[in-house]
């Protein structure tokens, strides 16, 4: 507890710079606009359906678009912009929806008296219109921030440090204090921040000057304090040297965490430039960030390129031939250099609890192909889509009874507790052990080799030649057995992967 | 000479809707410090006609002249300040107390605080209102109250023409005399010019120096009450007539029987 309470400060103020900037400017948006599309009502219809469609698209997904789209601009595509962005556009609709409709449920009567009275057309809208739809304003401006506030979890996955590094790490590495901590903090955020723009609304429309500056003067503070902290971690580099850190990216799985971690270590203790791991990356956000320089290294799998960018299908050659093809095809294609095979496969397997497998006399894939359609399969949220699954479902004609896709944490323990019946298991998982489940042999070569390969992106190659250096001297360090006593010891004994990365890079070389 | 004192002067006034025309070529003139009222039914286009004087509805065709300047050349809301107005539906802003309230006029042509606050007490003693009520709010009044307050309202800014849109039809009979009462007191004694429009005659028997008469957005008859109820123009006048006439009628009855009774 201690441990995550230690993180805090920094992820507490990450989200806020996200949720106060994406809320700030979305208000500043999003009212003037709900002014601008009332006064022309062509415009409502086009508007309002706009921010509409926007809204409809899942939080994560929209969040996640903005990567591949910023890096079709040449602009920085992972970490605080695409987050920003996302959440920006998520903010609108309900603040635009309100002041649409607090302008429209103004009395008539109110709004010809105005004229009356001899008000110009500006007059009316700040003097009557505005005040009077104010409370309906306002209270568009507290559904974005709630949402806002909770959508920003959703930021980690695009590069943004967020409360939801609490909540995406600790779900993976099984750590429930570190998703407890996440989420608690998170609605506390949102319901403080909900309480104060609340507060606005009455002190203004009770009429409680008092409350109102009081209110208006917390969140003045709150948002100059986390613009300060955002020019300051922006303005010097953590060093002093000036030189910008080392970024390191991780996907969002147990191992990653601790490679990332073996990474950091390996070039601050090698090296000594500084370092900063950018963790639970969506797995093809991790390979457009270091594409366009969003990130410099991060530990990729050679049978994820070979299926997924280079889309290749059927029987795949050996172990080396493939990371040879990939090696030539990142490099050539992307620009991005392989600094070493860390020296183990993490292959996608499938796997059963044994006395299931033994029961059914499942030892091999192709001895599933006739159960399987009385059986029930758990996936990664990718597998189903990945082409892997295709090559497994043309080489064995699997069709099971049902398909579920979950989180890999929990798709361990369902297996475990017999929900599904077969899952897509890593191969240097530390539960497989655990937990007692038998890898079935892939008797076609349906599954491409999946060697552990450690990608430099170009920037890199170009500035610093010693980086790549000292990660290139991990090659070949990790074996299949060392990496799945790694993550079982965060999974399943409770370690930090920081800490674990510690102990590796303190042992002995051999 | 006549010509000097003329106030408004409203020339062959149309409006047209789409291809509805709501008032067809209304011309009639109001000295200084004279009351107009314009009667007709619904539909008549009494209240579109009003609405024309200070452009709250932009005319098709014609001229209205104030003071001999066409109010055409003026910017719409510079006109309406010079205004006095009092909207049927009272129409005060509910975010701001009735002081607020009755001091936006005078904020709006730039009045300094001192005067503001020394205007609002005028006003409100003009229109018998209690000092007290100015940090009140318009909900925390009455009907009769509020349209007290538009009036005042509409009086701040001390203009020399008023318009008044059936300022107390939604008012309740004994309300409504008072108001008017008030009203004529206030109206006699500023000289202001007006133009009132009610769709209720023996109101404008009542109230006006002169009464014209609307009929499907055309003008039927001008002239002070006594020439309409000697002279009706037509059947319609006549019968816009008859509800007071016959209201007179019964009045006499009863106050004739209420005299003899005792003596029976």
């Amino acid at each position: 507890m201690r441990e995550q309470l230690a993180l805090l400060p920094g992820y507490l103020t990450a989200h806020l710079q996200l949720a106060l900037a994406a809320l700030l400017l979305g208000a500043l948006i999003s009212v003037p606009l709900g002014v601008l599309v009332s006064r022309r009502r062509g415009l409502q219809g086009p508007v309002l359906g706009l921010a509409g469609l926007i809204q409809t698209v899942p939080g994560l997904a929209l969040l996640a678009v903005m990567v591949p789209l910023l890096a079709l601009f040449g602009l920085p595509s992972i970490g605080f912009l695409p987050a920003f962005i996302g959440l920006l556009l998520y903010s609108l609709l309900p603040m635009l929806r309100n002041t649409v409709t607090g302008l429209a449920g103004v009395d008539a009567a109110c709004i010809e008296a105005a004229r009356g009275v001899g008000m110009t057309p500006r007059q009316q809208l700040l003097r009557v219109e505005l005040p009077l739809a104010f409370p309906v304003i306002i209270a568009g401006i507290r559904t974005a921030t709630v949402w806002t506030v909770g959508t920003t979890t959703l930021s980690t996955p695009v590069g943004a440090t967020s409360l939801g590094n609490y909540i995406f790490s600790g779900l993976q590495t099984r750590n429930l204090t570190a998703v407890l901590v996440g989420c608690v903090a998170c609605a506390l955020l949102a319901l403080a921040l909900d309480g104060l723009v609340a507060l606005v609304g009455w002190g203004f429309s009770r009429r409680r000057p008092a409350l109102l500056v009081l209110a208006l003067g917390a969140l003045g503070l709150l948002i100059g304090y986390t613009g300060y902290t955002a020019v300051r971690d922006s303005a010097g580099p953590v060093n002093g040297s000036g030189v910008a850190p080392v970024r390191i990216g991780t996907k969002t799985f147990t191992e990653q965490y601790i490679l990332g971690e073996i990474l950091a270590g390996q070039i601050r203790r090698v090296t000594g430039r500084s370092v900063q791991v950018v963790p639970s990356l969506g797995s093809t956000v991790a390979f457009d960030a270091l594409r366009t320089g969003g990130i410099d290294l991060y530990v990729e799998y050679s049978g994820t390129v070979w299926a997924t960018l280079m889309k290749r299908t059927g029987p795949a050659p050996a172990r080396a031939d493939v990371s040879a093809a990939v090696t030539h095809y990142l490099r050539d294609e992307h620009g991005i250099a392989v600094a070493g095979a860390l020296g183990f496969e993490n292959a996608y397997a499938l796997a059963m609890r044994r006395e299931r497998a033994e029961a059914l006399g499942v030892r091999r894939i192709s001895d599933l192909a006739p159960v399987a359609p009385r059986l029930a399969m758990g996936g990664d949220y990718e597998f189903f889509d990945r082409a892997e699954w295709q090559s497994l479902r043309t080489a064995y004609g699997l069709s099971f009874r049902e398909r579920r896709s979950m989180d890999p944490s929990l798709m361990y323990q369902a297996v475990g507790q017999g929900t599904v019946d077969v899952i897509s298991a890593f191969s240097t998982d530390g539960r497989i052990a655990a937990l007692d489940l038998v890898v079935l042999e892939d008797d076609r070569g349906a599954i491409p080799p999946y060697d552990a390969l450690v990608l430099a992106g170009a920037s890199l190659q170009e500035r610093d030649r010693a980086v790549i250096a000292a990660v290139a001297a991990l090659a070949g360090r990790i074996d299949g057995d060392a990496m799945r006593r790694m993550n079982r010891a965060v999974d399943e004994e409770g370690r930090s992967p920081a800490a674990v990365a510690e102990k590796f890079l303190d042992a002995p070389k051999l | 000479m006549a010509a000097l004192g003329m106030m408004i002067e409203v020339r062959g006034l149309t409006k047209t809707f789409g291809h509805v025309t709501a008032v067809r070529g209304v011309s009639f003139s109001v000295p200084a410090g004279e009351l107009l009222v314009l009667v007709g039914g619904s539909g008549s286009g009494k209240t579109t006609t009003l609405k024309m004087i200070n452009r709250l509805v932009e005319p098709t065709a014609g001229t209205v002249l104030i003071n001999r300047t066409d109010a055409a050349t003026i910017p719409g809301h510079v006109l309406r300040r010079r205004i006095g107005y009092v909207f049927q539906k009272v129409g005060l802003f509910p975010h701001l107390t009735v002081a607020a309230n009755i001091a936006v006029p005078l904020r709006l042509s730039g009045a300094a605080n001192g005067n503001i606050r020394e205007r609002v007490g005028t006003v409100l003693e003009l229109m018998e209102l209690p000092a007290a009520f100015g940090d009140r709010y318009p909900a925390e009044l009455s009907g009769g109250e509020q349209q007290r307050v538009g009036v005042a309202r509409a009086l701040a800014a001390e203009p020399r023409v008023m318009l008044l849109d059936e300022p107390f039809g939604a008012l309740d009979p004994l309300t409504r005399d008072r108001l008017q009462q008030s009203f004529l007191g206030v109206r006699r004694r500023l000289g202001l010019t007006g133009v009132f429009v009610t769709h209720d005659m023996l109101e404008a028997l009542l109230l006006a120096d002169r009464i014209a008469v609307l009929k499907e957005g055309a003008l039927v008859q001008v002239g002070t009450p006594a020439e309409l109820l000697r002279a009706p123009a037509d059947e319609y006048v006549e019968r816009l007539l008859e509800t007071p006439r016959r209201q007179r009628q019964a009045l006499d009855a009863l106050f004739d029987g209420s005299r003899s009774a005792p003596a029976s």
